[in-house]
C-alpha cells in the first residue's frame, strides 16, 4: 500500500484532487455567504456612524436610528453640497479611482498615504441638515499594517470633536488596535481641531506619551506608528485638501474665500 | 493512551487526556479568546466542528494519502474547514467574528486539530475519528469555558453577559480585576486547572526530567 501510495503519479493525483475539492468547497461557501456578509458589513458601518455620534445604545434598531441621520455628498474642492451623486450609494473608493471624480496626490502632499483621493465625499448630518448638531466625516489613511477607515464626528461649530472610531483596520491587537478602545476614544470628546478661529491647518494631533491641551490626545503606548497614522489622516482630511473648505462653512470667523486662497497657495507650492 | 472505543474516544479527552491540561496544546488561543464566555463558546463550537470534520475527512482518505505529503494534505483539509467556519461566522455572527478576529483563522495552526488528524485519524476508521474529534474539541472547550467563566466573572462581573457582581462603574460594589481581562490571567487559571486535575489523577504527573542534583542546592553567592 505504502509503495503504490508514494508513486509520483499517486502523489500528484491525490494532491490535485484534494485541491479541486477543497477549493470548490471554500469558494462555494465564500460566494453563497457573500450577500449576508455584505449586509452585516453595511449594518456595522451604520452602527459605527451612530456610535461615533454617541447615538448608539445596545439593542437599538440601527436602521431606524440611522434614518434620523441625513447623508449628503460634499464637493471637497468648494465645500458645497452636490446632488451629482446619490448619497446612499456613493462609493468613495470608486470615486477616488475615477479620473473624473478623483485626483492623484503627489508625494509630499500625500501625508495619509492614500495615493489617490476623491473630490467628493459623503458626510452624515445629525439633526437639522441646514444647521446640524453634528457632522460626521469619513476619514481614512495608512496605519502601521494597512489602511484604516473610520469616522470622526464634529459638533455643529465645525471645530469641536465629538468622537472618532474605526470600522476597518488591521492594526496589531492589543497595541494599534486600541484605537477602538472606548477609553482612548473618550479622550477625543471636546478636543478642538483648529488652533484659532482663522487657522485652516488642523492643530489636532495624537501626542507622544501624554497629550496636553485641547489639541492633543494621548498616544497609544507601543503603537507609535498607528498613532502617527491617526495624526496624519486627520491632518490630511481636516485640511483644505480634505474637508477644510466644508468645515469653514460652519466655523465662525473663517471667511470661506480665505480658505480657498490658502488652498490655492498649497497647490502653487506643490 | 486513550481507549479505542466510541465512548472512550469521546470522554477521555475531557478529563483524563485533556488536550490543554495534559498535552498542553492549543494554549495560545485559550489565552486570547477567553475574556468572555460567549466568545469562548463560539470558539469552542468552531474548534469542535473543525477537529471533528478534519478527523473525519482525513480518516476517510487515509488509505490514499501518500505519506510524503500527508501533513500538507491534512493542512489543506483543516484550512478549508477553517475558512468555511470563518465565512459562516462573518455571515451569521458578525459581531462575534469581529471579536474573535484572527483567532478563527488561527484554528488552522491549533496543534490539537493537527495532532488529532496525524495522531488518531490516520490510523483509525472514520466514525471513531469523528467522535475523537468531537471529544478533543469538547476537552478544549471544557477548559475554555472554565477559564472564560472565571475571567468574565472576576474581570467584568458577569457571566454570559449577564451581570452577577455589579461592577463599580455601573454603580455596584464590585471592583473588576483588570488583570483577569489580560492574557496572563488565563495562564494562572490554566495552571491551576492542571494542578487540580493532576491532584485528582496522580498518574497524570509527568516524571521529572530535570531533577536538581544534590550538590547544586541553592546557597549564598560568594
Amino acid at each position: 500500500m505504502a509503495q503504490s501510495n508514494n508513486s509520483i503519479k499517486k502523489i500528484l493525483t491525490v494532491a490535485f484532487a484534494l485541491c479541486i475539492v477543497c477549493s470548490v468547497i471554500v469558494s462555494t461557501a465564500a460566494v453563497a455567504l457573500r450577500p449576508m456578509q455584505q449586509l452585516n458589513v453595511e449594518l456595522d458601518r451604520k452602527t459605527n456612524i451612530l456610535r461615533v455620534a454617541n447615538l448608539y445604545e445596545r439593542g437599538i434598531d440601527v436602521e431606524a436610528a440611522f434614518a434620523e441621520i441625513t447623508p449628503r455628498v460634499v464637493d471637497m474642492r468648494s465645500g458645497e453640497y452636490t446632488d451629482q451623486f446619490d448619497a446612499a450609494t456613493f462609493d468613495h473608493f470608486q470615486a477616488a479611482r475615477d479620473p473624473a471624480t478623483g485626483r492623484t496626490l503627489s508625494g509630499d502632499r500625500d501625508i495619509a498615504g492614500l495615493t489617490r483621493v476623491e473630490n467628493f465625499a459623503t458626510v452624515y448630518l445629525v439633526g437639522d441638515p441646514e444647521n446640524p448638531e453634528q457632522i460626521i466625516l469619513p476619514i481614512r489613511g495608512q496605519g502601521l499594517w494597512g489602511l484604516m477607515r473610520g469616522y470622526m464626528a464634529i459638533e455643529g461649530d465645525g471645530n469641536t470633536i465629538v468622537g472618532i472610531t474605526y470600522y476597518e483596520h488591521s492594526e496589531t491587537p492589543g497595541l494599534g488596535a486600541e484605537v477602538n478602545n472606548p477609553r482612548w476614544q473618550a479622550q477625543w470628546e471636546g478636543k478642538q481641531i483648529f488652533a484659532d478661529e482663522e487657522s485652516v491647518t488642523p492643530a489636532i494631533r495624537v501626542a507622544r506619551g501624554a497629550g496636553t491641551g485641547e489639541h492633543q490626545v494621548d498616544g497609544l503606548s507601543g503603537a507609535t506608528l498607528t498613532s502617527n497614522g491617526v495624526t496624519n489622516m486627520l491632518q490630511f482630511w481636516l485640511s483644505p485638501e480634505g474637508f477644510g473648505e466644508y468645515l469653514a462653512r460652519f466655523r465662525a470667523g473663517v471667511d470661506p474665500d480665505e480658505v480657498q486662497e490658502a488652498d490655492v497657495e498649497l497647490e502653487a507650492e506643490a | 493512551m486513550s481507549s479505542v472505543s466510541p465512548k472512550g474516544v469521546l470522554t477521555t479527552p475531557i478529563f483524563n487526556n485533556n488536550p490543554i491540561a495534559l498535552q498542553v496544546l492549543g494554549i495560545c488561543s485559550a489565552l486570547a479568546v477567553t475574556t468572555s464566555m460567549s466568545v469562548s463558546l463560539v470558539m469552542t463550537l468552531a474548534v469542535i466542528f473543525v477537529t471533528a470534520f478534519s478527523n473525519l475527512f482525513v480518516s476517510l482518505i487515509r488509505q490514499h494519502i501518500p505519506s510524503s505529503i500527508r501533513i500538507i494534505v491534512q493542512m489543506t483539509i483543516i484550512a478549508s474547514l477553517v475558512i468555511v467556519v470563518d465565512q459562516v461566522l462573518k455571515a451569521f455572527a458578525y459581531e462575534m467574528s469581529k471579536q474573535l478576529s484572527v483567532f478563527v483563522g488561527l484554528i488552522i495552526t491549533n496543534c490539537i486539530v493537527m495532532g488529532r488528524a496525524e495522531g488518531f485519524a490516520m490510523q483509525n476508521p472514520p466514525g471513531l475519528s469523528f467522535l475523537d474529534g468531537i471529544g478533543n474539541g469538547l476537552g478544549y472547550g471544557f477548559i475554555l469555558m472554565v477559564v472564560g467563566f472565571f475571567r468574565e466573572l472576576f474581570g467584568s462581573g458577569s457571566v454570559f453577559g449577564f451581570t452577577v457582581l455589579a461592577p463599580v462603574q455601573d454603580g455596584g460594589w464590585y471592583v473588576p480585576n483588570g488583570l483577569m481581562l489580560l492574557p496572563p490571567s488565563a495562564f494562572f487559571i490554566i495552571g491551576l486547572i492542571i494542578w487540580v486535575l493532576r491532584a485528582v489523577n496522580p498518574e497524570q504527573i509527568e516524571a521529572n526530567e530535570f531533577k536538581m542534583k544534590h550538590n547544586t542546592e541553592p546557597k549564598e553567592a560568594v
